[in-house]
């Protein structure tokens, strides 16, 4: 049944590789350990990087995992000033097709400026482990 | 009872209570019907005595006062941090003007992590969670024009809690107040950190070593200063269960107990100032009886396992923070529904102090008009429900009582797991705690995800939720921040912070005292970032695995 959607895919069929990472100096990882199993339970390659990422450390990972997808947990307030970092690193390292996600606390307010910087999607308290793995999916599988 | 027969608890009660002040306002139900202090059986068995007792008598269960709020309201502290110094102590000034009577102070990221605010991890960060401190002058600006003599004033700060502690001591010291009249308490509770918070620079040792010396410190030079608030808090906001919060925490009071007692000193010495700081969560009965059987199991286990003399020692005074966690960013009005709730559950809990949170905390710090409606919050609690007119209200309620029981002997199953872990510090080396806590986490979010737990407007009563104003942190305050910290780096003398922060080293390698070395490095002007590498030179850092 996968078989036309498989041949249709220019990536080999393995599972979705995703880096979870936090940036900055907060230390809440209740989120993102709990998305990191709820990733897993889906089935996908998750590789958590642990407190205190900067952007270019985090951008490394993401080259070295060979990963589709990077989620972002950050809950400081320092998204506005750290995001458009990472973003740039990114792009300078030639992995505009991974799909960056982004959870933590981020005021309604700044959601145009990051999907402006190619954030594919922002999660706020509240959302389900259910949505969040059904995206990640969706946003690689297309 | 018969004359020349020992004083019986019922009868050292209404002594107590004979001799204990009652607020002036009138302590009837709004329909004026008189509402005693203390509600309790006619013939109490000795199960009663034993384990529900009376109020302000060990074992504590209803209360460590004798007539809790209708002598005294517990302290409305709401916590409050942002930007520099400056705008801090505007909204400190702010908060007392609106009648809150303590102040409890948040800092920021940078200074939470001994980072100052120019290192680069601090990029983005300066200001934003809580206040930047990053002097002896920072703190001076952030208490500039109000008496430490007279406002207690508590500081959430962990890992440079020391640090954090010498220039408070030396800030009022430049006021004139002297140190023993100071009243407060510094959070100071490291362990917690490595279970849950993950605010931690040194390895969990040398960091305990670093709490039992403000311990020592407070007790022989700041007597009514509360040197460490052991915090059940953050390890509840994690996604530990309630019995994990009560169990973990005690757990920590119990390992800073032993290890001052094996620096010599004498617990009754010390433990009357050990005060905690609990979660104040959504599930009302479980909460309270979550405080009730806290004041149990440390009265317990004070008197019998370390043989404190002293009914002050057995005492758990406690502060509590409706639970930020639970709050939710759909139809955020609601939060201020959770947020009264919660504050109740405290209150019937016999708090000393509460912290209510703002509706818009799931979103940014809290606006003015938002952290005002928390603090009425509390005083319309405090002044309009009647529940602060009588003690326990809710004790010897079968529902209460069982609950509280099951809690204590769930915590007792935990403190018997972590012994079987190694103790405190191996269950944190092998992760015991962490594990649990994300066990916990993961289960209840999956629990919510299922539809089995509902909570409003996130899975249940949904709509699309209206806008509430959110508060704006200005980017220029990294700068403003910086301009200081470089201006006091030209105006210092620099020979001497040198000596100082060698000294710093050198204390902490001879495995002193720190406080004495800390506190004249603060009176030279030595950073927070600059004190926190001379100590990690001498203690080490903490790389925990993931």
């Amino acid at each position: 049944m996968p078989a036309p959607a498989a041949a249709k895919s220019a990536r080999p069929a393995r599972p979705i590789r995703v880096v979870l990472a936090k940036i900055g100096l907060d230390g809440h990882d209740r989120g993102v350990q709990v998305i990191a199993r709820a990733l897993r339970d889906a089935g996908m390659e998750v590789i958590y990087t642990g407190l205190w990422q900067s952007p270019e450390a985090v951008v490394r990972a993401v080259e070295e995992e060979d990963a589709d997808v990077l989620g972002i947990s950050l809950l400081s307030g320092a998204h506005m000033v750290l995001m458009p970092s990472l973003m740039a690193d990114l792009r300078q390292r030639g992995l505009d097709h991974v799909q960056v996600i982004l959870g933590g606390i981020i005021p309604e307010e700044d959601l145009p400026a990051l999907a402006a910087l190619g954030v594919a999607k922002v999660f706020t308290p509240g959302a389900s482990l259910t949505d969040v793995a059904a995206f990640v999916a969706s946003a690689v599988r297309g | 009872m018969a004359i020349g027969s020992k004083t019986s608890p019922y009868e050292a009660w209404r002594a107590a209570l004979a001799q204990s002040a009652e607020r002036d306002t009138s302590l009837t139900t709004v329909s004026g019907r008189p509402i005693e202090p203390l509600y309790y059986p006619a013939e109490p068995s000795d199960e009663f005595e034993s384990q529900v007792g009376w109020p302000g008598q060990y074992p504590f269960t209803r209360g460590v006062h004798a007539n809790l709020y209708r002598g005294r309201l517990w302290t409305m502290r709401q916590f409050a941090g942002f930007g520099t110094p400056e705008e801090t102590n505007d909204r400190f000034k702010f908060l007392l003007e609106k009648g809150q009577n303590g102040l409890s102070t948040a800092f920021d990221l940078p200074t939470l992590m001994g980072l100052d605010s120019d290192h680069p991890m601090s990029r983005g960060e300066v200001g934003r969670l809580g206040v930047a401190v990053d002097s002896i002058r920072d703190m001076q600006r952030l208490f500039q024009d109000i008496d430490l003599g007279r406002v207690s004033v508590s500081m959430t700060i962990n890992a440079p809690a020391c640090i954090i502690l010498a220039y408070y001591l030396v800030t009022a010291e430049r006021q004139g107040v002297p140190w023993p009249k100071l009243r407060g308490t510094i959070q100071n509770d490291i362990l917690k950190e490595y279970h849950a918070q993950n605010e931690y620079v040194f390895p969990p040792c040398p960091s305990v070593g670093l709490v039992i010396d403000t311990i020592q410190y407070c007790a022989q030079h700041a007597p009514q200063f509360n040197p460490v608030s052991i915090s059940g808090y953050h390890i509840r906001e994690a996604g530990a269960t309630a019995a994990e919060e009560l169990a973990f925490t005690l757990a920590d009071g119990f390992h800073y107990v032993e290890q001052t007692i094996e620096r010599g000193l004498a617990v009754d010495d010390f433990a009357p100032r050990l005060s905690f700081f609990f979660n104040a969560h959504n599930d009302f009965l479980e909460e309270i009886a979550k405080y009730r059987a806290a004041r149990r199991i440390w009265a317990r286990h004070l008197r019998e396992r370390y043989g404190a003399q002293n009914p002050k020692s057995w005492m758990l005074r406690f502060h509590a923070q409706t639970s930020g966690v639970s709050l939710q960013a759909q139809q955020p009005e609601v939060n201020v529904v959770r947020v009264a709730y919660q504050a109740l559950a405290a209150v019937l809990g016999g708090c000393q102090s509460l912290h209510t949170n703002s509706r818009d905390e799931v979103l940014s710090l809290p606006t003015e008009e938002a952290v005002t409606i928390a603090l009425r919050t509390q005083q319309v609690l405090a002044y309009e429900t009647g529940v602060a007119n009588s003690v326990d209200p809710l004790g010897g309620s079968y529902a209460v009582e069982a609950l509280t029981a099951e809690l204590e002997a769930e915590a007792e199953a935990i403190f018997a797991e972590i012994e079987r872990q190694g103790g405190m510090i191996a269950a944190i080396e092998n992760g015991y705690f962490r594990r649990r806590i994300a066990d916990s986490a993961f289960l209840y979010q999956r629990e919510v995800d299922a539809g089995r737990k509902l909570v409003v407007g996130v899975n249940a009563f949904t709509e699309q939720g209206g806008k509430i104003p959110i508060l704006e942190i200005h980017p220029e305050i990294e700068q403003r921040q910086n301009a200081n910290l470089a201006r006091l780096k030209t105006e210092r003398d620099a020979a001497a912070v040198s000596r100082a922060l060698d000294e710093v080293r050198a204390a902490a390698r001879r495995q002193d005292n720190i406080m004495p070395s800390l506190l004249e490095a603060a009176r030279q002007d030595a950073t927070v970032g600059e004190l926190v590498r001379a100590l990690a030179d001498a203690l080490g850092r903490y790389n925990p695995a993931i």
